[in-house]
């Protein structure tokens, strides 16, 4: 019969999950991150699951800063003054530029809360990653790296997803100019930045993300996104429902040069 | 001679740069080897050091013993080395450079030393010696009154402080620290980990000694002292006070294998010392019902941790500066320091409701030039070109005119530049600026400057 044969597989299984951890990444409740944005919360139950590794891909080189915007106004978003660990490797403020604080206070964020460590290398980043998830207490711990980083192999990154389990460390990798890659990321995102609602006189509006679900754990593939930054109510929101959406080219062909300084 | 003709004569001669960097440097590793004498050591450039043994002499044994142990030491390291004993720093420099005849005590041998030990100008050397007065003890039996008028205060007060009548501070290389505990061997440790055990119960020895002063350290210094005469200190730092043995011992050993050359026993260490050079004060605590204070610890132990693996300056928090030019307006501190501050840092710019944010996420500094085409010559971007790509600008807004900061300079240098928020075809938004009005530049460059989200 072959349900005889189950119990000895299911206890093998019971087994392999405690050794990984697979039992509790299932069965915990954990926290979660969210966006504010309904749909995009409904879809992922709530929101990005805290303590866990989710990684976010520029979808090109020039949607750097989209992402890495993406990522820390999620941090940001937590309640509380809990810091905002951020880790990049020192040459990363020529490519993609500082993290300027007045954007960030801007965007409603507190750049006070962010605790910013610049390792020299991408070895040292990893180790500095490492013990900053071990560390309690911060809203999120957020990795940038620019391209390949040959030191995140499946091992390191298991390393990286179990020790952030274990402290309840979300941790948002951002992987800048790499193409995804497996790894045991709990969500897997692609970021771009999209058009935004023009405002009067044809200014460029609120920041706009078009946002690209990859993969997912344990749940629905693919999904996509489009979310606009409100940060009166600190808050992602979806830009169709935000109000009717210009009529772009009859108003800039409207508009005599300079107006847009009124 | 020319080191031509040198050569000629000796033909194997070995010649070598004066480099007088490196010999600074090999006398301060000398000076911080002899702190085992003394937490006073000076350094009298360009090769001189000057130790304050005033009562830490019998710990040798009295001060013929310890000037037999600087001599063997520092020998031991291939120098020649000239020591005299004195009653104040500046007689025991020019017995030590000077003395050519012994005497019965050290006031004598003061007063037998030439008028060259008071280094004065060379002519006012010549002019003491042309009087008659070839030895300090001459020109100490004149009146002092009469030096000074006739040679100049700086002979005068050269004399005093030979003599011992004027102060002769010593400007101390490290100054000494409000506690600190040390331990000498019989025979050298050999091994660092044996040296890293007794480094943890100095650690507990001089916490003992904070608790009773209700007093935390900040920073805290080991030194190795090997039993070759040389010195390898290591330091570390944390962002609040602490009387934690656990915590320094691990910022100890984060430091320890940091280390780009180990350290290295050689023949072993003799003593090793720890000090507090910076002390705060740190009540007894109390720990957080709802564990606040439990997670704040474990944050600051990160700052800690990074600060001393990586460097001050590569962990860092950031702080709004007062000024309206972009690229000052924010600082980045490090960490460590920037946890408490008086006065409170500047508030940061508020939100203004409804608008979108006027600066960028990601700032470049120093900005990037790009290629602009605009459709009137101080008008906004219609297209650009940055890092070998074209993008066509669809939405834009500006200018914004930042004026350079005139009133800090007298020339009123700088030039104002009109910043444009621009969105390209794709959606991405950047912060472009023309350097320059056309009134105060020929041909205005334009720059990005950064990149919102």
């Amino acid at each position: 019969m072959p349900h005889e044969s189950h119990p000895s597989i299911a206890g093998l299984r019971r087994r392999l999950a405690r050794i990984t951890g697979e039992a509790e990444l299932r069965g915990q409740s954990a926290g979660r991150l969210a966006s504010g944005h309904a749909d995009f919360d409904a879809a992922l139950g709530g929101g990005l699951a805290t303590g866990r590794l989710h990684e976010f891909f520029a979808a090109d080189a020039l949607d750097a800063t989209s992402a890495a915007a993406f990522a820390a106004l999620l941090a940001l978003r937590t309640p509380g003054a809990t810091p905002l660990v951020w880790l990049r490797t020192a040459d990363t403020a020529r490519r993609g530029g500082h993290i300027y604080a007045p954007g960030i206070a801007e965007l409603g964020g507190d750049p006070d809360r962010l605790l910013l460590i610049e390792p020299p290398d991408p070895k040292l980043l990893l180790a500095c990653a490492n013990d900053a998830i071990r560390c309690a207490g911060s809203a999120a711990v957020i990795v940038e790296s620019w391209g390949r980083w040959p030191a995140l192999d499946l091992t390191a990154g298991r390393r990286l997803a179990l020790g952030a389990r274990d402290a309840a460390t979300t941790l948002l990798m951002l992987r800048l100019g790499a193409a995804p890659s497996p790894s045991v990321a709990e969500t897997r995102w692609s970021v771009a930045a999209a058009p935004s609602r023009a405002l009067d006189a044809n200014a460029p509006g609120a920041p706009a993300f078009d946002l690209e679900l990859l993969r997912r754990r344990g749940g629905a593939a693919r999904g996509r996104w489009q979310m606009e930054w409100h940060h009166d109510e600190q808050a992602f929101g979806d830009p169709a429902l935000s109000g009717a959406i210009l009529p772009v080219a009859a108003r800039r062909a409207a508009l005599p040069h300079g107006a847009a300084a009124a | 001679m020319p080191l031509a003709d040198a050569r000629a004569r000796v033909p194997e001669l070995l010649v070598v740069q004066h480099d007088p960097v490196a010999d600074a440097a090999w006398l301060d590793r000398l000076a911080l080897g002899c702190n085992r004498y003394t937490p006073l050591v000076a350094i009298d450039a360009p090769d001189g050091l000057i130790l304050d043994i005033t009562g830490t002499g019998h710990l040798l044994g009295g001060e013929a013993e310890l000037i037999d142990d600087v001599e063997r030491r520092l020998s031991r390291l291939g120098m020649n080395v000239r020591t005299a004993l004195g009653p104040t720093a500046d007689a025991a420099r020019a017995l030590a450079h000077y003395q050519t005849r012994p005497a019965p005590d050290e006031d004598q041998a003061v007063r037998r030393l030439p008028v060259a030990a008071l280094e004065l100008e060379p002519e006012a050397t010549t002019a003491l010696v042309r009087a008659g007065l070839k030895t300090i003890g001459d020109l100490a039996s004149r009146p002092m009154a009469n030096i000074a008028a006739r040679f100049g205060a700086g002979a005068a007060n050269a004399l005093r402080r030979i003599l011992g009548d004027a102060p002769s501070p010593l400007d101390p290389r490290i100054a000494p620290p409000p506690v600190a505990t040390e331990r000498r061997f019989a025979e050298p440790l050999g091994s660092t980990a044996h040296a890293t055990r007794v480094l943890a119960e100095l650690v507990d020895e001089a916490m003992v000694e904070l608790g009773e002063r209700g007093k935390g350290g900040r920073h805290f210094r080991a030194t190795f002292f090997r039993s070759d005469g040389l010195a390898r200190s290591i330091a570390i730092e944390t962002g609040h006070p602490t009387r934690d043995t656990k915590l320094v011992m691990r910022l100890f050993a984060e430091r320890m294998d940091g280390l780009a050359d180990p350290l290295d026993p050689g023949f072993g260490f003799d003593m090793i010392r720890l000090a507090v050079p910076r002390l705060e004060t740190l009540g007894a605590t109390q720990l957080k019902l709802e564990g606040g204070a439990v997670r704040s610890a474990a944050m600051n132990e990160l700052v800690d941790r990074m600060t001393t693996r990586l460097g001050r300056g590569r962990v860092r928090r950031l702080l709004a500066a007062d000024t309206h030019i972009p690229e000052q307006a924010q600082l980045a501190l490090p960490a460590i320091d920037a946890q408490q501050s008086w006065p409170p840092p500047e508030p940061w710019q508020a939100p203004d409701p409804g608008e979108p944010p006027t600066r960028p996420f990601h700032l470049f500094d120093p900005p990037q030039p790009i290629e602009v085409i605009a459709e009137v010559p101080d008008g906004p971007p219609h297209q650009f070109r940055w890092r070998r790509q074209a993008h066509a600008v669809r939405r834009y807004e500006g200018p914004e005119r930042i004026a350079a900061e005139w009133w800090r300079r007298r020339d009123n240098a700088g030039l104002t530049r009109d910043y444009y928020r621009v969105e390209d075809a794709q959606g991405r938004r950047f912060w472009l600026f023309r350097h320059g009005l056309y009134e105060e530049k020929e041909r205005p460059r334009w720059y990005i400057h950064g990149v919102f989200a």
